[in-house]
């Protein structure tokens, strides 16, 4: 059993917009690149040409279709990584101490040269966030980038993870979710920011922004003032534009 | 508890960064190539680029698996074994060259025509064409007549320009956002970044598209409508508006040839002996040419003359538009959306045109000479791409779409939609199409362009066609881009005549860049009585192991992306935003570890071999020793090359003498240029003297270019008076009927061709294909990561089918059209139109193909719905062969496609399935862990 820390000082995580998410899994790939390239074992690909290609992957967008009772079906496209929980039980659960909760910001982190693959926090986190890569035998979880948001290599304005500095869309933020003051938490509270299965007890860190209503708008099946005719036939349309005119 | 590891917060990023020119799309973004050791480590967007300003999207930042991609091709292969076989030897570039120079050189000194070239998603343009016109064949384009060629043209015979690479939204003030379905590789990520700043600001999204993905998925509003109807809905919507008034009658007056007076004999425009289009002046009543200082055009002016009347053309749309045709209560049945929601549609678009209508505090002066001192926004834009423009009816769907945004005043102004440079541009500025061939002795001018009636048509002495594709014949008279979907089936028929050789770049024509994939294949590979195949000899240049390099005699193998140079040239299909001018390069930023060559650079060579002029010096030698020397050093006009910036001693802008640095000073400055567009000039830009100034000055024009936005596209009337009888140059009476009611010079709506050809209850439901955000038509599945988002595509279907059928996920369903049957896997789809159904483009492969295992999905269960689609409409009984296209432009009308369902016993692989190709690159390896440096 690892324990995790009574308090942080920061709470680092994602908000991530519902509403504005088009799937088009950019983020999915920079963090994939990202995270090839940097902390700890390259995330391997098996089968990467062949008949079952399946890779590990620290970020995946789900897509979900809901049939409201009235109105038509939509489409909800689900971005999901860790949520970085402050009680998460991927820690706790973990045997050799490998799984840990930073002090500092939040951040969950492997300590990859501790882990021997177990599997056991994949099986204790709700999420599905952890996926352990079939080459190197070590969990691999989403890393909110620490290797970039504190880089003193990076540029300030790349110091965020590498997932919100691709999204096109803009649809996901980064930043201290215990300042009040934070953009994240400003904009969560603004737009009604939600926790992800709350009633696991996990107290993710990452909130996302729900949809928007969609598909409000009202037929009008009387004539609307907007649309009130100025003529029913050409002839009187042409005398209302000829008294229009004037009017310019 | 124990101490925290120590975790290196500030590792080495990498040793370099290297800025170039994304090429995993069409979109053409800035990139960041970081690299480690040489080699290239992580991709991410460029911050300073004007396309997408830092982000990147799944396929920008999977460019690396690309790169390392184990389909690369490896050497100059020539075939050993029979056609699509995929049997070859690698052969030295010098043969390969030699080859290449001994069968295209007797061609051109007996007959260029007999070498067609076309160039698929080339993004050189400017340069293919080139090198074809010195050639001499009038057989020459890209692949825009299989894309969306009825998007641009439609826009640019409208308003001298349409949306991607033409122009954008107003994204910074626009208020209402109306999308119809869209390929979502035009725009890509400015489109997305779009979206996400007016969501930002609780602007609102409609999207019209049967299916609700992507940016549907997000839109406030879905309007899940009937394929191949948003032409009728359009016109329903502009029938509401007119009705109400709801219309900008300052800016029709002002700024289209809506007060226009068209004969009432001719049905042309009235015109004074200048030419100029002319206008009743409202102040005097007389009349006037459309530009005069001072004149107020008169909406509703007439002439009489000889016992006739004379009206405005916005009175030919009163009489038109008005008529209960066009009534929401009279389509809504056709369309599939409620007349009440067409009516709210239209409500909510005036509402924000009107009410929310605002200015910006930015004088200007017109074209008139009249000085404004505001400039008056309308905060509704629109975009749209291939989804409305690839049907038999797109043409004119997409100029009714273009006639709704002029109705209510938003293109060029505040909130609406912005050109970008150097469009706006009337269609008479641009080139006509040219054919005429001289044996040993170049073209006589560009092969492409716009015709303005039936004198420019590309046809010989006889009448016959002088294009291979047919373009710009009487079948579809505007065929802005070539009909390269329609080469193959042309050639092989040997109508209207025979080829010698068939030489391509980029275009996956034995898969799914054709209709009718196996027939094409069967082309591709018939002999004639002497057992010569009958398209006698093919070259194909390609960077990756895809399907149509089996079916190829010759392969010219190109680099990839990273490996080369390019440039994204104003001569072409530039980078501009709305508010600069821009263009960009492509550099090697990692040297090729293959015996393989840009095939510009290759064209180059072979030109020179060839002695094309433009391609040698006076002395015979080789004028440009690779791409990057042309692109440095050709002089298209004096003063203007292929790049606008750096030029002179590196401070000219647009004009400017050739920089041999121009290069380097590109990739210091990231591998783009940027000239921003003065503050007076960013908006109403064809009526803009600060604008059409600063155009001349960046040589975007020769002179100012003043223009009228043209609700009546008086170049079609030319072609209907020829089907009247009018003229010399006549149609063949075949055509007579469909030119008099298709080329229309206001917009209609008809149904699909398809529809009226096959029997619709036979064929219920309408099948369409998307691209998926992470994928680019084929070249996505070769990406080890790209492929574990789409490695599969079922055939979606909407709740209603899967329920009436009884299918569940993973069934098979047989799928049948008109032309063919295919047996593949179903998923349902709640959010769908119920009479559609739907999978991914290009995720179907061919075994042996790509440099994947042959039991990779895609070649097992993926499958493509070109098996469905005939180039050509079912037969008629005439005999005559009718191109499965629009026609007025020849677009490919993939999504005129009628099918019916059924349920199969599930088969072992998804059918047609083709025997496997030998993999001239042998399969990728097993497992990746991909990590350069230490």
């Amino acid at each position: 059993m690892t324990e995790l820390p009574t308090k942080t000082d920061r709470k680092l995580g994602l908000l991530i917009d519902l509403d504005t998410c088009v799937g088009c899994h950019a983020c999915v790939i920079s963090c994939k690149g990202w995270n090839t390239e940097n902390y700890g074992a390259p995330l391997s690909d098996q089968s990467a040409y062949g008949a079952n290609p399946s890779g590990t992957f620290l970020n995946r967008v789900h897509s979900y279709e809901i049939t409201p009772d009235v109105g038509a079906a939509q489409l909800i496209h689900f971005p999901k990584s860790c949520l970085h929980c402050e009680d998460a039980p991927c820690v706790t659960v973990c045997p050799t101490g490998a799984s840990y909760k930073r002090v500092e910001d939040g951040i969950v982190l492997v300590n990859e040269s501790d882990c021997i693959g177990c599997g056991l926090c994949a099986w204790a986190c709700p999420y599905g966030a952890r996926e352990l890569d079939a080459a190197e035998g070590v969990m691999k979880k989403c890393t909110l980038c620490v290797d970039r948001i504190y880089n003193e290599n990076l540029p300030e304005e790349d110091r965020v993870p590498a997932c919100v500095r691709t999204c096109p869309a803009g649809a996901r933020h980064f930043g201290d979710f215990a300042d009040p003051d934070s953009a994240v938490s400003k904009l969560s509270a603004e737009r009604g920011g939600m926790d992800l299965m709350p009633e696991q007890g996990t107290k993710p860190v990452n909130k996302y922004l729900p949809p928007r209503p969609k598909d409000t708008m009202e037929e009008i099946d009387v004539l609307a003032p907007l649309l009130a005719p100025v003529a029913e036939e050409p002839k009187g349309f042409m005398a209302w534009l000829d008294k229009t005119l004037e009017k310019i | 508890m124990k101490d925290q590891p120590y975790v290196e917060t500030s590792p080495h990023v990498s040793d370099e960064i290297r800025k170039t020119t994304c090429y995993m799309c069409a979109c053409r973004c800035g990139i960041n190539v970081h690299m480690k050791d040489g080699q290239v480590a992580y991709i991410e967007g460029n911050r300073d680029h004007p396309v997408n300003q830092g982000v990147l999207c799944a396929k920008g930042s999977a460019g690396i698996m690309q790169v390392n991609a184990p389909s690369r091709l490896r050497a100059p292969l020539k075939r050993v074994g029979p056609r699509g076989s995929g049997e070859f030897e690698e052969i030295t570039w010098d043969e390969a060259l030699d080859i290449a120079v001994g069968w295209l050189k007797p061609v051109r000194e007996e007959n260029p025509e007999k070498l067609a070239f076309f160039t698929g998603r080339d993004q050189s343009q400017s340069f293919t064409s080139f090198w074809a016109q010195n050639y001499g064949t009038p057989n020459y384009a890209a692949h825009g007549g299989f894309c969306s060629v009825n998007m641009a043209a439609a826009g640019i015979y409208t308003m001298g320009g349409a949306f991607w690479e033409f122009g954008q939204p107003d994204w910074d003030h626009t208020k209402l956002f109306m999308l119809f379905g869209v390929a979502e590789d035009h725009d890509s990520n400015p489109i997305k970044m779009g979206i996400g700043k007016i969501k930002a600001r609780g602007a609102k999204v409609i999207g019209v598209n049967p299916i609700r993905t992507g940016y549907n998925a997000v839109a406030d509003e879905w309007v899940g409508i009937t394929p191949g109807t948003d032409g009728l809905f359009i016109l329903a919507l502009v029938h509401e508006l007119l009705r109400a008034g709801k219309i900008d009658l300052t800016y029709l007056a002002q700024f289209t040839n809506g007060p226009v007076l068209i004969d009432a004999d001719t049905g042309l425009l009235k015109r004074d002996e200048a030419g100029k289009a002319l206008v009743v002046d409202r102040a005097t009543g007389k009349l006037s040419a459309f530009d005069t200082t001072g004149v107020k055009p008169n909406l509703n002016g007439e002439l009489r003359e000889n016992g006739k009347t004379h009206r405005t053309v916005f009175h030919a749309m009163i009489e038109r538009y008005l008529s209960d045709t066009y009534a929401p209560e009279t389509v809504a049945k056709q369309v599939g959306i409620s007349a009440g929601r067409i009516r709210a549609i239209a409500a909510e678009l005036a509402r924000v045109a009107f009410d929310e209508a605002f200015e910006l505090d930015q004088a200007w002066t017109d074209f008139r000479g009249e000085r404004h001192s505001k400039m008056r926004g309308r905060p509704v834009s629109f975009h749209a791409m291939r989804g409305i423009s690839a049907h038999s009816n797109g043409f004119q769907t997409c100029r009714a779409l273009h006639i709704l945004q002029l109705l209510l005043g938003t293109v060029e102004v505040p909130g609406g939609f912005r050109f970008k440079p150097p469009y706006p541009k009337p269609s008479d500025i641009h080139p006509k199409p040219h054919c005429k061939v001289t044996p040993g002795a170049p073209l006589d001018g560009p092969h492409l362009g716009f015709v303005h009636g039936p004198e420019d048509l590309a046809l010989k002495g006889d009448g016959t066609p002088a294009r291979i594709d047919k373009a710009f014949t009487w079948e579809n008279p505007m065929s802005a881009h070539g009909l390269m979907h329609m080469v193959i089936s042309n050639a092989y028929a040997g109508d209207p005549y025979k080829i010698d050789t068939l030489f391509m770049y980029m275009a996956n024509m034995s898969w799914n860049s054709s209709m009718n994939t196996k027939g094409v294949i069967e082309m591709l590979t018939d002999t004639d009585e002497t057992g010569d195949y009958v398209i006698p000899r093919i070259i194909y240049s390609d960077a990756y192991s895809s399907e149509m390099v089996a079916y190829a005699d010759l392969i010219l193998p190109d680099t990839t992306y990273l490996e080369r140079h390019d440039c994204i040239s104003l001569l072409d299909r530039p980078i501009c935003e709305a508010d600069a001018a821009a263009d960009a390069i492509r550099w090697p930023v990692i040297e090729p570890d293959r015996d393989v060559r840009g095939f510009q650079s290759v064209l180059c060579d072979l030109g020179a071999r060839l002695g094309l002029p433009g391609f040698v010096n006076e002395d015979g030698s080789q004028k440009y020793a690779d791409y990057a020397d042309y692109i440095v050093n050709h002089v298209r006009k004096p003063g203007i090359g292929p790049l606008a910036g750096f030029r002179g001693n590196g401070s000219d802008a647009g004009r400017g003498e050739v920089n041999p640095e121009q290069l380097d000073r590109y990739i210091e400055n990231g591998g783009f240029f940027v000239e921003h567009v003065p503050q007076e000039a960013l908006y109403y830009k064809p009526w803009n003297s600060a604008y059409q100034d600063w155009a001349v000055a960046m040589g975007l024009y020769d002179s100012p270019q003043p223009y009228l936005f043209q609700l009546y596209v008086e170049p079609m009337r030319k072609f209907q008076r020829a089907a009247e009888g009018f003229g010399e140059r006549q149609p063949p009476d075949h055509l007579r009927a469909r030119i008099k009611e298709t080329l229309d010079p206001l917009p209609i709506w008809y149904p699909p061709f398809e529809e009226g050809a096959v029997d619709t209850k036979q064929f219920p439901l309408h099948a369409l294909t998307q691209r998926p955000m992470a994928m680019y038509h084929s070249w996505g599945t070769q990406n080890a990561w790209l492929r574990q988002i789409h490695g599969l595509n079922p055939l979606y279907l909407p709740t209603k089918r899967m329920q009436e059928h009884g299918f569940e996920d993973g069934d098979w369903a047989k799928v049948t059209s008109a032309h063919g049957e295919i047996i593949v896997p179903v998923a349902e789809m709640a959010a769908l139109n119920e009479n559609t159904v739907w999978t991914w483009n290009a995720i179907g492969k061919r075994k042996g193909a790509w440099a994947l295992d042959k039991d990779a999905p895609e070649a097992t269960k993926g499958f493509l719905l070109n098996h469905l689609i005939h180039e050509l409409q079912p037969p008629k009984g005439d005999g005559l062969r009718w191109a499965n296209s629009d026609p007025v432009t020849g677009q490919a009308a993939w999504f005129d496609l009628r099918v019916r369902i059924e349920k199969a016993p599930p088969p072992k692989e998804s059918e047609p399935n083709f025997a496997p190709l030998t993999s001239p690159v042998g399969q990728g390896p097993k497992d990746l862990r991909w990590k350069v440096g230490s």
